[in-house]
């Protein structure tokens, strides 16, 4: 039985697994006790959920749960990690790496960094969205403090080269963080074997609640400090105050333990889906994968149909099917994906592009019905498109001199 | 963002799409925008040389629903009109009748523009000067 409305946009959030919510409902009503509490049952019970939450996270990516420091999303942990670091390690020099296709909460992070007197490298991608490790190590110095690397992209659904990014760090005592958020709970993530000494990632998209996520912190080899962006209470080992989101957290560790045993199997399940999904659609003529085919997400495509217009094409079918579009007309801002753009995609193909992101709920009828209506809208489109209609002429769209806006 | 009932209806059921022959001195053919900025619209008008009155109009349009949705609200009303009066439509009448909100309004501009482009055409054609306009405010 086909499900409707289908959802595609697993990359954006995912719904909280039915299990998730049910760990966390005592933690509103009965156990609501503030995990700071030292002196009543109320506050041991919470404390306890918390440890356990804790154990749950940390075993998910490898970590000791003492490295785990709770925090609202992930947004504020790649704020912490990278601010953070920046005050601890003024005194053995300013310089940032990072790259272009980072979140808006790496990138904008980092801009505030060069505000406050900091230097940030802003590595290019290679076409296929991963970073170059040639180019990163070269842009090494003296006062390089910390790399900043995306595990998974969240447009493309690139993974880059982890280890050998964190090889390259150890071997220049730099540190190095990792936006994780994409691929924990999706791909094994093993913060040891990684080498990654600091990594954000967060529970809406894995599952679990919003609001809550958490910054592994490395202890050993090096132990790595940031300096607290809050003042407070001194919670989570004083590198993050504020009461402890206690039914969150809760819900967080189930999430974890939860794509600790599933993992395997969703991923296994969903990357049948998605290349399903993405034969049927790269069959459609001058339909283009963005993004590397082999290092990447199980559960994400991105496809750029030519000639007709993102947000245009999302209108055919967003009543039945809710997916993400690189275009811009669906924000605010005007212009395309940066992510896309700095693939080297031109404008045209950047402002035609759909991501599609699969989810544990994904069916196989839902992906049928999302082939037919992508493909059914795309013709339909292409069949009012003056591009197309010059393209099939045989008109080269470069030699036409456009009245830009 | 929603989009209107009459954004939508337009989407779903546009009206006038479709090629007119440019090669006929009777076509004016009006091209605007850029792939880059994810839009471009193509309106073509045909008019009835005894008379000067439009009396056909077609569109191709590559954007999103505001704009195929302006451009084919555009042929519409440009149907039965003289060209004179053509160039009369206002962007702005096109932003009230489909409810276009503010991010949307550079749609309607456009659709003014491609008016004004065709008709310009069709004069080129017929050896009338083209008319100036002004610059449109909004892009």
């Amino acid at each position: 039985m086909l499900q409707l409305p289908v959802y595609l946009d697993h990359n954006a959030t995912t719904p909280c697994d039915p299990r998730v919510v049910e760990a966390m409902i005592p933690y509103f009503t009965q156990n609501f006790g503030n995990a700071a509490s030292r002196n009543h049952p109320f506050g041991w019970q919470a404390e306890e959920a918390v440890d356990y939450a804790r154990e749950q996270v940390a075993k998910l990516v490898g970590a000791d749960p003492k490295e785990i420091i709770f925090t609202s999303g992930a947004t504020e942990g790649d704020n912490l990690a990278i601010k953070g670091v920046f005050e601890m390690y003024a005194s053995k020099g300013n310089h940032i790496i990072t790259c272009n296709i980072e979140h808006k909460a790496v990138l904008d992070t980092c801009k505030h960094i060069e505000k406050e007197g900091g230097e940030v490298t802003y590595l290019k991608v290679k076409p296929n969205g991963l970073i170059d490790l040639a180019e990163l190590e070269a842009a090494i110095k003296p006062t390089t403090i910390l790399i900043a690397i995306m595990y998974a992209n969240n447009e493309i659904g690139t993974v880059n080269p982890v280890k050998e990014i964190s090889a390259i760090a150890r071997k220049h005592g730099v540190l190095f963080f990792s936006d994780a958020v994409q691929a924990v709970g999706k791909i094994p993530v093993d913060v040891n074997k990684d080498g990654i000494d600091l990594m954000a990632f967060t529970a809406h998209k894995m599952y679990g609640p919003k609001g809550v996520g958490a910054l592994y912190v490395r202890r050993k080899n090096p132990r790595v400090k940031v300096t607290a962006q809050m003042d407070g209470g001194g919670h989570e080992r004083g590198m993050r105050s504020g009461t402890l989101n206690v039914p969150g957290i809760v819900g967080f560790g189930k999430a974890c333990e939860l794509a600790m045993n599933e993992m395997k199997q969703d991923a296994e399940l969903l990357s049948k889906l998605r290349d399903k999904l993405e034969n049927a659609l790269l069959s459609i003529e001058e339909a283009y994968l963005n993004g590397d085919k082999e290092h990447r997400l199980p559960h994400v495509s991105n496809i750029s149909f030519k000639y007709v217009e993102g947000e245009g094409l999302l209108m055919g079918f967003n009543k039945n099917i809710a997916l993400s579009s690189g275009s811009a007309c669906t924000s605010a801002s005007l212009e395309p994906s940066y992510v896309l753009k700095a693939l080297g995609l031109g404008d045209d193909l950047a402002h035609s592009s759909l991501r599609f992101g699969l989810g544990r709920f994904t069916t196989e009828e839902q992906i049928d019905f999302t082939i037919e209506q992508v493909t059914n809208t795309v013709n339909k489109l292409r069949d009012m498109s003056p591009l197309w209609e010059m393209y099939k002429e045989g008109i080269d769209l470069n030699t036409i001199e456009w009245a830009h806006h | 963002m929603a989009y209107s009932e009459k954004v939508i209806d337009h989407y779903q059921n546009p009206k006038n799409v479709g090629t007119l022959d440019k090669s006929k001195n009777n076509v004016g053919t009006g091209l605007v925008g850029a792939p880059e900025c994810g839009d471009v619209m193509r309106l073509q008008i045909e008019v009835d040389e005894a008379t000067g009155v439009i009396k056909d109009a077609k569109f191709k349009t590559f954007g999103c629903g505001s704009a195929i949705a302006s451009s084919s609200l555009a042929t519409e009303w440009l149907k039965g009109k003289s060209v004179d009066d053509a160039v009369k439509i206002d962007n702005m009448t096109i932003v009230e009748e489909l409810n276009l909100p503010p991010v949307k309004i550079h749609c309607s501009v456009l659709a003014e523009d491609a008016i004004k482009a065709a008709v310009n055409d069709y004069r080129k054609k017929n050896g009338l000067p083209e008319l100036k306009f002004e610059e449109s405010v909004v892009h």
